[in-house]
């Protein structure tokens, strides 16, 4: 039976990008279903019944969601271009850090962004924290996964692209290169690398997206004191 | 080399208690760590600088952390018996779905219902039924989650029945009157004696919230 892949995103998820990054970095042929969240498909809710977003993978027919989850299954199926290592430490280590960008680090920043005042305040001291940990977790190292790409940089590349997004439409430094220098030098070793480059989301577009966001949650904050 | 196998937990903890599980299941012999969370030990804040959180598994002196990529672990170092995850990718992948389901669904909401009260309760357990009525639906007429043997989703979700006695204590509601699918699974969950063995009795965890929550000023 010929090998039907079918990823489900939207332009701009991060979470659907480390789908994307993996399957191209992989070599794997896969189409391409772009989703407009504010009128799911049929298909997307029969897929992902669960939580209704995206990415889902659909691998002959057979779905999958929650973008870690699937990045592990893509590396279990495809083993060309491994992107995790084989030692069960190392393996432990990486599945931590991943979770660690998702469960914290994200929250965090997110958090610097979209709130004001004394909440803005406590996410970026939370945030600051975090970020040190990734700092402390490149010495020595080009990328998160070593000297090539891995799951953990893959997990962490929106901080590649979004971090300055949410920097210029808010107007507040996340990174800089006093406290980050190692954190600065793998975002540019990510954003260059072949296959990474090709696939990011319109910078224009983000900004708007983004600035649109802000702006519609600072409303309803506003309206709803 | 000789195998050290350290645990650093607390008996109460349902993340550890799926260590525990796992450890069993695999016959390995370990030193067990009781932590005391108020004065947490140098070894821990050394272990796990990250999250200062148990269960903590220290392999050969080497730490791993979340008790989920421990139960992996210990499935991927002690491969040759009683696999925790199954042998097929998509099988492992709809396991993974589930048990980080269990993380971000469940756990996240059952604090809610043995610490709050009114509205903000009422809230939590509507979130509490709705989870464990996907659960049901996701068990089906199956023995296991993972199908005809006790694996990985079954491990993250059990160590919740000694907590059931507080939730439903708290929370006025009856687990075998509303999930009778969840009470079969429970029961077959604890004959096994990996189960059995670890987890501890519900009289017993009620005993401690009950002395939290007055720790804590809810009664």
């Amino acid at each position: 039976m010929a090998e039907e892949l079918k990823v489900f995103r939207t332009w701009s998820s991060p979470f659907a990008l480390r789908v994307v990054w993996a399957l191209q970095l992989k070599g794997v042929p896969f189409e391409t279903i772009y989703e407009d969240l504010s009128n799911k498909s049929s298909l997307l809710l029969q897929y992902n019944p669960i939580y209704k977003k995206v990415p889902v993978l659909v691998h002959n027919g057979k779905p999958l969601a929650e973008s870690l989850v699937i990045l592990e299954y893509i590396e279990e199926t495809w083993k060309q271009t491994p992107l995790l290592p084989q030692d069960p430490f190392e393996r432990a280590t990486a599945r931590f850090w991943a979770r660690f960008g998702d469960d914290k680090v994200l929250p965090s920043i997110w958090n610097v962004f979209i709130k004001q005042g004394k909440e803005q305040e406590e996410a970026m001291v939370t945030a600051q924290g975090s970020l040190k940990y990734l700092e402390e977790e490149l010495r020595g190292k080009k990328f998160f996964s070593g000297e090539k790409i891995g799951l953990v940089d893959l997990a962490f590349g929106w901080i590649a692209n979004l971090v300055d997004v949410f920097e210029e439409v808010k107007g507040v430094t996340l990174i800089d290169h006093e406290n980050h220098p190692l954190l600065l030098a793998w975002k540019q070793n990510f954003m260059d690398a072949p296959i990474i480059k090709e696939s990011w989301p319109s910078r224009d577009k983000l900004i708007t997206k983004y600035h649109a966001m802000l702006e519609a949650y600072t409303a309803k904050e506003a309206a709803a004191k | 080399m000789a195998n050290e196998v350290v645990l650093l937990d607390t008996w109460v903890s349902s993340f550890g208690m799926r260590v525990r599980i796992a450890l069993a299941e695999k016959g390995i012999k370990y030193e067990y760590k009781e932590e005391d969370l108020r004065n947490k030990s140098d070894l821990l804040l050394k272990m796990n600088p990250v999250h200062k959180k148990i269960p903590v598994l220290i392999h050969n002196g080497k730490p791993v952390c979340e008790s989920l990529i421990i139960v992996q672990y210990i499935d991927e170092v002690w491969n040759d018996s009683s696999p925790l995850l199954p042998a097929d990718p998509y099988q492992r992948a709809q396991a993974r779905f589930w048990a980080d389901f269990i993380d971000a669904k469940v756990q996240s909401v059952t604090r809610r219902v043995w610490t709050t009260k009114g509205e903000e309760q009422e809230a939590a357990k509507k979130e509490y039924f709705e989870t464990f009525k996907i659960l049901e639906g996701e068990l089906g007429d199956k023995p296991y989650f993972g199908g005809e043997t006790f694996g990985f989703v079954d491990i993250a979700l059990v160590t919740l029945y000694s907590w059931f006695y507080v939730y439903e204590s708290f929370g006025n509601f009856s687990m075998e009157a509303e999930f009778p699918k969840i009470m079969t699974w429970v029961k077959r969950c604890m004959q096994k004696e990996s189960v059995a063995k670890t987890l501890p009795d519900q009289k017993k965890v009620y005993g401690l919230v009950v002395d939290l929550r007055k720790k804590l000023g809810l009664d």
